[in-house]
């Protein structure tokens, strides 16, 4: 039938072109549609940065705080725990600290914190977002859902799920017991 | 027009709508003229359950919507309302948390009766892919719907099955932020996840199912024999020698199939909902904390073989993509099985040793690695230190790996293995 030498080329031509466009006017509806299911502005406004009193934290402990919904951690380290990283360094995947899972001004601190004392990190694995318990008495985080380790300073174990070293936030000293998390401005 | 010429055979009410409607037509063709083959056995009952147990899980989610709020602040709660205050809720919902888990159970069997029957082989290619379809949709179905309740174990299980999306490379971390509409399981995410589950994947799954049995009915069931019965007719009717019709045969015998099912799903029901955390997980009745994740955690029962071989395969180059793409493949292997197959015969009957010996292994692996992905990865201990390549690694894993690697190779082996099998004489018409 549509072979027939009787098909006006106009009208066809008309045909295709008005099917084409109604095809491409449909495909563009769906636009709308997913762009409905990104992040709302209420949710995007939820990343303000944190203010933490650390002075409460005593040696060995780990608080935990909540910043853009995920947990973020402060761990006390005491000295021989932070001596103790040093000692991690063959265990790990990336003793240098080149890894980009920190801010650039940490790149290549291997204790990857501005005061020794103080480690700060973001609580959720790098592979699959669970949040790592912290074993005090093995010195490292453990993530129950696929068993990556991570020593103190975040660093990923050789031989694990995970693929990346914990992701460090930015954050800025306040004053010596005051840490503003989310920025590395002190306006915040 | 055509409704003119068309002979009705049928009077009154029913002669009435015949004329306007296919009817009775519609009842011949997929009921009283249905031939299917007489020989239907044990392994024959579990689609019809699965159509039932897709019934009882759209008449009990309907009622569950009634009580239940999709809201981060009051799911947890509607849930507990629904258990304490509603007249039956713990009824209906039991109802729903154990068909979930039946729903696997009969699905599985369906599945596994078509592999060893081969009835996924032509002409029967579409058939089978639309129900692997069904079964991805019924494995959403389930993740959607197992966020709901918005304990400890939804919220987790959700968290790590959406960041796997984050793992494919380039557009992943864009892609789950785009799943979850925020950068956290939140609030948006559990209320389109019930979107999907009450309405999107419930759709899409009724609309295959329709389909799944039209291709069923276009070329005729398969069965234990794996003998086609239309190659065999009766010369004066032209019905299959060896077919009976579906209506009253299949669904008499069906019916006495659902009686037995229903035994079985009212005892779990009334007197082991929880099945011991298989059907129901312990931590699933702390609320949701995305600040602390549970000291264990592992899927519900249905997915912990998938779960295993995604824990089993390690980063390449700090990407868990691979582990990612591999439980992905686990599932996807099954849409090639019609062309993966080579064997002269098809039911597993007539099959020789390679086929038996390898659907065995798969059957094993499936059970080991359903075993480990409930349990934590060290389940086994270590090996120790001086052992070479595998020193103080976790066994498990290394189980996990190996029966992840007999998994694939049940597959990739199957060109092979099923033609070279030493198969006998399949019969020219069903045996019993």
């Amino acid at each position: 039938m549509s072979t027939s030498p009787s098909v006006d080329r106009q009208r066809r031509n008309l045909l295709i072109g008005t099917a084409a466009a109604g095809g491409a006017a449909g495909l563009a509806v769906a636009v709308p549609f997913v762009e409905s299911m990104q992040p709302s502005e209420r949710a995007k406004a939820m990343g303000a940065p944190v203010e933490v009193d650390i002075s409460k934290i005593a040696p060995g402990e780990r608080m935990t705080l909540e910043w853009q919904g995920k947990p973020v951690w402060v761990l006390h380290r005491t000295r021989a725990q932070i001596e103790g990283i040093a000692k991690s360094d063959e265990l790990v995947v990336d003793p240098g600290v080149e890894q980009a899972q920190q801010p650039s001004s940490l790149k290549g601190n291997k204790l990857r914190s501005e005061k020794p004392e103080f480690f700060v990190a973001v609580g959720v694995c790098t592979h699959l977002g669970c949040s790592p318990v912290y074993q005090q008495d093995q010195d490292r985080f453990y993530c129950p859902c696929h068993g990556s380790k991570f020593d103190l300073a975040g660093r990923v174990y050789k031989g694990v799920p995970a693929p990346t070293n914990l992701v460090v936030p930015k954050y800025t000293y306040l004053s010596d017991s005051k840490l503003l998390i989310g920025t590395d401005k002190k306006e915040g | 027009m055509a409704a003119a010429d068309k002979i009705v055979t049928t009077t009154g009410l029913l002669g009435w709508v015949d004329e306007r409607f296919p009817l009775t037509k519609l009842f011949r063709e997929h009921m009283s003229e249905y031939y299917a083959p007489k020989n239907f056995n044990f392994f024959y009952f579990f689609g019809a359950l699965s159509l039932l147990v897709l019934v009882n899980q759209i008449l009990t989610g309907i009622f569950l919507t009634m009580h239940y709020k999709p809201d981060a602040a009051s799911a947890f709660a509607s849930v507990e309302y629904i258990m304490r205050e509603v007249n039956f809720g713990w009824l209906i919902r039991y109802m729903h948390s154990t068909g979930a888990s039946a729903f696997f159970i009969v699905v599985y069997l369906h599945m596994f009766r078509g592999l060893i029957y081969g009835s996924y082989r032509k002409p029967r290619e579409l058939i089978w892919i639309f129900g692997v379809i069904i079964f991805l949709m019924l494995m959403g179905e389930a993740f959607f719907g197992y966020l709901l309740p918005w304990g400890q174990m939804s919220f987790w299980g959700a968290q790590v099955i959406v960041n796997l999306f984050g793992a494919v490379p380039f557009i992943g971390p864009d892609l789950s932020v785009w799943i979850r509409g925020d950068f956290v399981v939140s609030d948006a995410t559990l209320n389109r996840f019930f979107a999907f589950h009450v309405i999107a994947l419930p759709l899409a799954i009724c609309g295959l199912v329709a389909a799944h049995i039209m291709a069923l009915h276009e070329v005729g069931s398969n069965n234990p024999d794996g003998v086609e019965i239309k190659k065999t007719k009766d010369p004066v009717t032209g019905h299959p020698l060896d077919g009976i019709p579906f209506h009253p045969y299949y669904t008499v015998k069906d019916l006495f199939g659902v009686s037995v099912f229903l035994f079985v799903f009212c005892a779990i029901i009334f007197f082991a909902p929880e099945m011991g955390g298989y059907f129901l997980e312990a931590n699933n009745f702390i609320p949701a904390n995305p600040m602390q994740t549970p000291p264990h955690i592992a899927p519900v029962w249905y997915f912990t073989p998938f779960y295993s071989i995604l824990r089993a395969v390690p980063p390449v180059f700090e990407s868990q993509f691979p582990g990612v793409a591999c439980m992905g493949l686990s599932v996807m292997a099954f849409f090639l099985m019609p062309w993966l197959d080579r064997g002269a015969v098809r039911s597993i009957r007539y099959r020789g040793a390679h086929f038996k010996t390898w659907l065995a292994l798969f059957v094993a692996s499936l059970f080991i690695l359903g075993y480990l992905g409930t349990q934590p990865t060290d389940v086994w201990g270590r090996f120790g230190e001086g052992v070479p390549l595998v020193g103080g690694s976790e066994r498990a894993t290394w189980g996990a790996r190996l029966f992840s690697l007999v998994y694939f190779l049940y597959f990739i082996l199957m060109p092979w293995y099923t033609r070279w099998d030493k198969t006998k004489p399949e019969p020219t018409r069903v045996t019993g």
